[in-house]
């Protein structure tokens, strides 16, 4: 049950999108495709779902073969696609029962599985889906993709533009569907929200970076970060980057993430050379590494 | 004053030039509203506000000549190269053809796109486009510019070197208005305001907010207020 890609590669006109993708996602679990646009993620998405064949490998979804079995596959898994893909023109209430009709069953039978998430669109069932905000077509989208009960649930991109509360909410929603029995596979852009799942893929340019638990993934970082501040942001970049001994400058949030070259370094000796460069206020810390210091470092 | 703005209604604010203002909001708390009566888009119908030193409601048009403006959705064609897009813009904003092919020269040279000048601009990775587009934005050298979500997707690197460039044009004078849903992307402006239901329920330096509400992060700060 659950997935298995084996060696997956997709190209199209000439170019790879997808090259030698091997990764199992296990029954029940919550497994996240982590990476940025372009990586790849929205492919793996249509070749599990059956929308797309790839040029090489097998996939089975939920015991099944991508290619052979689609059909199957088809009555047994929900899809939520990066783009909104419901009618525009149905209201909530029309969209949500066209999608139980065409799958055999009712909004009636399945509704305990979408209640929690649907009670917060039902005031505005008869509103046209086209009119809904960003969030609230976020959740009907989530309702038609769950309406028939499906083992395995496929979410594009869900946050992408949602803001952080939402995305909170939306999380706590997906960690309740996990306790139903529900696999998911999920794919998001957020670094942050990549700790929230059992385990993560790291994708970039048709690559699978690596595979694990996300505090595994973060233990194998192989630098030591310290984290610098000073009066001036970007002066600070720009001096960090002339220092001669750095191996990555990037700013985080309030911060600068550095990482030396040298094993063992000195602080006081960047300290004096911040100072040297009129820089003032300086602190530097050392701060464990996070998934996106480790997606960095991994993709540079 | 050139390169600073006033909007004043049920939300009001004050954005100085050279400042990197970071524009926050849950989805629908009319971050969107704002940002279309600011760049001369859309009148707002009580109040008063000033953008690059021209009033919204009478001067929408020269609002529009001395900002720049890129979108997440929007910014540049598609099925135009990095070329034709950079004159075609240069053209609109009225640059004459030799300033056009110097900016070109220079912009490709800086962003390094000197590969890919005769490229559809819509076969180019996000980060590039993004990149490209801020660039654009600042072709006929606005006094402030407005961004918004301009990273939405882009990698973390690539995010990172955005960044870099909206703080290389802050420090040479240029306004930046900006909204993200990336949260330690909010941390690296100068002040932020966070937006609820139509009003700024908070305004001030990332650094000021967090100790206002005894928290670690920006994303602290808005996940206590965006929802009231």
């Amino acid at each position: 049950m659950g997935i298995t890609l084996d060696n997956i590669s997709k190209s199209y006109n000439g170019i790879k999108a997808l090259e030698n993708i091997s990764f199992e996602v296990n029954d029940g679990e919550l497994f996240g495709l982590i990476g940025p646009d372009g990586a790849g993620k929205t492919t793996v998405f249509r070749i599990l779902t059956t929308l797309l064949i790839a040029d090489e490998g097998n996939a089975n979804v939920a015991g099944l073969d991508v290619v052979a079995d689609y059909k199957t596959i088809r009555q047994s898994v929900g899809y939520m696609p990066g783009k909104f893909s419901l009618y525009q023109d149905l209201t909530v209430e029309e969209n949500l029962k066209f999608f139980a009709t065409i799958f055999g069953t009712t909004i009636a039978e399945n509704y305990d599985l979408i209640k929690e998430i649907y009670v917060q669109i039902e005031p505005f069932k008869t509103r046209r889906a086209g009119k809904l905000s960003g969030g609230m077509k976020q959740k009907l989208a989530l309702c038609c993709a769950l309406i028939h009960k499906p083992k395995i649930l496929f979410l594009d991109e869900p946050t992408t533009g949602v803001d952080p509360v939402s995305r909170k909410e939306f999380w706590e929603m997906l960690k309740r569907l996990q306790q139903k029995g529900i696999t998911i596979l999920v794919s998001t852009p957020y670094m942050d929200e990549a700790a929230l799942c059992d385990r993560i893929a790291l994708i970039q340019n048709g690559k699978i970076l690596q595979i694990d638990t996300p505090d595994a993934i973060v233990k194998q970082y192989p630098k030591t970060i310290f984290c610098v501040n000073a009066n001036n942001k970007y002066q600070l970049i720009e001096a960090l980057k002339t220092y001669g001994h750095q191996h990555s400058v990037y700013p985080f949030g309030e911060f600068v993430h550095y990482t030396d070259q040298r094993n063992i370094f000195d602080v006081e000796d960047l300290k004096a050379f911040l100072k040297s460069q009129n820089l003032s206020k300086i602190t530097i810390e050392q701060v464990q590494p996070t998934i996106e210091d480790t997606f960095m470092e991994l993709a540079r | 004053m050139f390169g600073d703005f006033t909007a004043v209604n049920a939300i009001t604010f004050d954005v100085k030039q050279g400042e990197i203002f970071g524009f926050l909001g849950a989805n629908g708390a009319g971050k969107t509203t704002a940002m279309k009566m600011l760049i001369g888009i859309l009148r707002p119908t009580h109040g008063h506000a000033l953008v690059a030193g021209f009033d919204v409601y009478k001067q929408p048009e020269s609002i529009k000549r001395n900002i720049g403006y890129m979108s997440q959705k929007f910014a540049l064609y598609n099925d135009l190269t990095v070329t034709e897009n950079v004159a075609f813009f240069g053209g609109i904003y009225g640059l004459s053809k030799a300033l056009i092919k110097t900016k070109t020269k220079m912009l490709l040279d800086e962003l390094g796109l000197e590969n890919v000048a005769n490229t559809l601009v819509g076969s180019l990775p996000l980060g590039w486009k993004q990149k490209l587009a801020f660039s654009v934005a600042l072709l006929h050298e606005p006094k402030i510019v407005f961004l918004d979500e301009p990273t939405g997707g882009v990698d973390p690197i690539t995010r990172r070197q955005f960044w870099e460039m909206i703080y290389k044009s802050a420090n040479q004078g240029t306004t930046i208005f900006v909204t993200t849903h990336y949260m330690d992307e909010a941390e690296y402006c100068d002040r932020i305001s966070i937006m609820v239901n139509g009003k700024i329920e908070a305004l001030d330096t990332p650094e000021m907010l967090k100790r206002q509400f005894n928290v670690a992060t920006i994303n602290e700060v808005f996940l206590k207020l965006a929802r009231g």
